[in-house]
């Protein structure tokens, strides 16, 4: 056991580009070896990373970039990733291994997991490390959000974990900060696997609800599609992306991948703000954790308020128009004073 | 195509009530249903047995009352249901969990495609299905959003991503997890309650997948639960009641207050 040491996160990286998780898993992982006086790697595997990018990981608190480069491995696929990953981590032995609680990560860590005979832990709010034991504690929220467990794996190395996007704020840059990266070769019989990726269709949509800054979701309350439409024009105010319950999913006011909650996305924005939702457990589990949460509702009995910051008990149909209303002219005051300011 | 659906019984979460000294969760009383996102795992599995033949089969490990699952499963349409129970198998985390069912999969042998839900609504880590198909060393499709087609031995699938869909062409035999976009679940038929009456769902404990004694249960499972607590929710809602033009207008007001306080706007 004591064979393993050092911290890694598991950066993540599309056409060649380093993906935001990466710097938040940063910041996760330099408290973690800081506490543990280790050093903390960033592994990455992919293809043409680059080189700004990757000299970005140290500056945001890499030690050290381990990279494993290959046409096949542009691509997440879970079977030559693993065994990538597996051949890593049999040369290096870290003792903790963080991903993000990314669609990659997701599938990635559980089936490495089985391979190394490793415990891991999904969706982590808190990691942190155990007085005496130097185990880490992992603090991740069960059952609908009603309850927070912590787990930790007092003997299986490397101890691993998966954090929710958005938990952290991303590593700060530190200009100049040195490290090392080196290259590990990817031999070809690694590379197979039952998958192809064919195509790929994309929808910005389903993104920006996970990465946002701020959410504006909208729900039953609403009544029919064409009211839900006043759900965007305020995201577009707000320049937020637009989230919804299960019901209004189910009603087809919008798809699937803008559903907030249990079955839906987990998201973490600085602002959310719910509007005839009525705040149902499934649905907090998917946004509570937001900074600043807005709700209206018109029972003021209703759920959402008791996670709120600021509700409104209202009529949406009579409150919606005049948030507008007031935003617009808030803007528009600001766009004449910044021209006089110009001019 | 033979499918093999793993499905979990888990407590209705409308309904969890919490110890408030505790922390712990009341079970007493709760309903127990099919894991809700696994109905989706179940659908497919039905219109994929209607268009390309074979059997579909759910096993679920669980205490003996998950016997009542299957029975649901096969009202929906699944032709059998197979339970793992024993007390061996308790406390297993979902490696030990994926261990137990992934032996089960190689007893009954004769599979194309197992179909995962994306995650339970209980223990909702969305791990067990990636980890059946690592020990099974399947390819394991994840966050399948669609299915397409099947020809020449390869499904083609869509996979929700952070960014769009990604489109993948799968070889048998594989595992899917699923999400809710992928299917429409019917409710049972009144036939398909009959048949899941009266069918006979084996019972297969740790000797009869022949699991190594020492990786099932909590004995097999490397996390161990340290600490159980409820979270505090420690928002103070102020409420701005808007019922006509004045107050409606106020409440606007202090809301942009709160916006602009907050540097959210
Ligand atoms: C296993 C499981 C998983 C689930 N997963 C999710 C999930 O991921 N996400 C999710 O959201 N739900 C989920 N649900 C469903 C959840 O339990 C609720 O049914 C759902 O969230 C309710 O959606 P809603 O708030 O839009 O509708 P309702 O509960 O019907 O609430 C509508 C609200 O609008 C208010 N309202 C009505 N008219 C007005 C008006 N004119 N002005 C202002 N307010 C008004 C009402 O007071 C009410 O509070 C899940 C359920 C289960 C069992
Ligand atoms: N005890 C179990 N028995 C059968 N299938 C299970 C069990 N636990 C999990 N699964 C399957 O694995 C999926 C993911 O569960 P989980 O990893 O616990 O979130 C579920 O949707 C089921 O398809």
């Amino acid at each position: 056991m004591s064979d393993y040491s050092g911290i890694w996160i598991l950066a993540e990286q599309s056409a060649g580009r380093v993906l935001g998780i990466s710097h938040e898993l940063l910041t996760r992982g330099r408290e973690l070896a800081d506490k543990r006086k280790v050093p903390l790697s960033a592994v990455l595997l992919g293809n043409n990373v680059s080189e700004a990018d990757l000299a970005e990981l140290i500056e945001r608190g890499a030690d050290q970039v381990i990279l494993a480069e290959h046409a096949e491995l542009d691509a997440f696929r879970p079977e030559p990733h693993t065994r990538v990953m597996q051949r890593l981590v049999e040369k290096y032995h870290p003792e903790i291994i963080i991903a993000g609680a990314t669609s990659t990560g997701r599938t990635l860590m559980p089936y490495l997991a089985v391979k190394l005979h490793a415990g891991l832990t999904a969706d982590c709010t808190v990691l942190d490390i155990e007085p005496g034991t130097g185990n880490l504690l992992q603090t991740r929220p069960a059952i609908g959000g009603n309850i927070l467990a912590t787990i930790k794996t007092p003997e299986a190395r490397p101890q691993m974990a998966t954090v929710r996007p958005k938990s952290t704020r991303p590593a700060m840059r530190q200009a100049g900060r040195t490290g090392e990266i080196i290259r590990e070769p990817v031999a070809d019989d690694l590379l197979s696997s039952g998958i192809s990726r064919v195509g790929f269709v994309k929808d910005e949509s389903t993104a920006n609800i996970s990465d946002a800054k701020a959410v504006v979701a909208g729900g039953r309350g609403f009544k029919t599609s064409e009211k839900f439409k006043m759900v965007y024009a305020l995201a577009d105010e707000l320049q937020a992306a637009v989230g919804a319950s299960r019901d209004a999913v189910d009603r087809a006011w919008i798809t699937y991948p803008h559903q907030v909650g249990l079955s839906g996305k987990t998201v973490t924005p600085g602002l959310y703000v719910a509007i005839g939702i009525s705040g149902a457990i499934q649905h907090l589990a998917g946004m509570q954790t937001a900074e600043t949460v807005v709700a209206i509702n018109n029972d003021p009995d209703a759920m959402i308020f008791s996670v709120a910051d600021y509700g409104i008990v209202g009529d949406l149909s009579e409150v919606m128009p005049v948030l507008l209303e007031r935003l617009r002219e808030r803007r528009e005051a600001g766009a004449s004073q910044s021209e006089e300011a110009g001019g | 195509m033979n499918i093999i659906v793993p499905i979990k019984q888990v407590p209705e979460t409308n309904a969890v009530r919490m110890d408030e000294a505790t922390g712990t969760m009341i079970r007493d009383g709760v309903v127990s249903i099919i894991n809700p996102l696994d109905l989706y795992g179940i659908e497919l599995a039905i219109e994929l047995r209607e268009r390309f033949g074979g059997r579909a089969t759910a096993i679920s490990m669980g205490p003996p009352k998950a016997e009542e699952a299957l029975r649901e499963a096969i009202a929906m349409g699944l032709d059998d249901g197979i339970l793992l129970s024993d007390r061996a198998f308790a406390g297993a985390d979902t490696w030990a969990t994926a261990y137990a069912l992934s032996q089960a999969i190689r007893k009954i042998g004769d599979y194309d495609v197992i179909i995962c839900g994306e995650r339970a609504t209980d223990g909702d880590t969305g791990q067990v299905g990636p980890a059946i198909a690592a020990f099974l060393d399947l390819p394991v499709a994840s966050y399948i959003s669609k299915f397409e087609d099947f020809s020449e031995g390869q499904m083609r699938l869509h996979r929700l991503v952070e960014d769009g869909y990604e489109i993948l062409q799968v070889g048998l035999p594989c595992v899917l997890t699923v999400v809710k976009e992928v299917s429409n679940p019917r409710l049972p038929t009144l036939r398909g309650k009959q048949k899941a009456r009266k069918a006979d769902l084996p019972v297969w404990n740790a000797a009869d997948i022949e699991a190594d004694p020492t990786l099932v249960g909590l004995k097999g499972s490397p996390t161990r639960v340290v600490k159980i607590h409820r979270p505090k929710v420690s928002r103070q809602c102020e409420k701005a009641l808007a019922n006509d033009e004045a107050s409606t207008d106020q409440a606007v007001r202090g809301l942009l207050d709160l916006l602009e306080k907050r540097e959210l706007i």
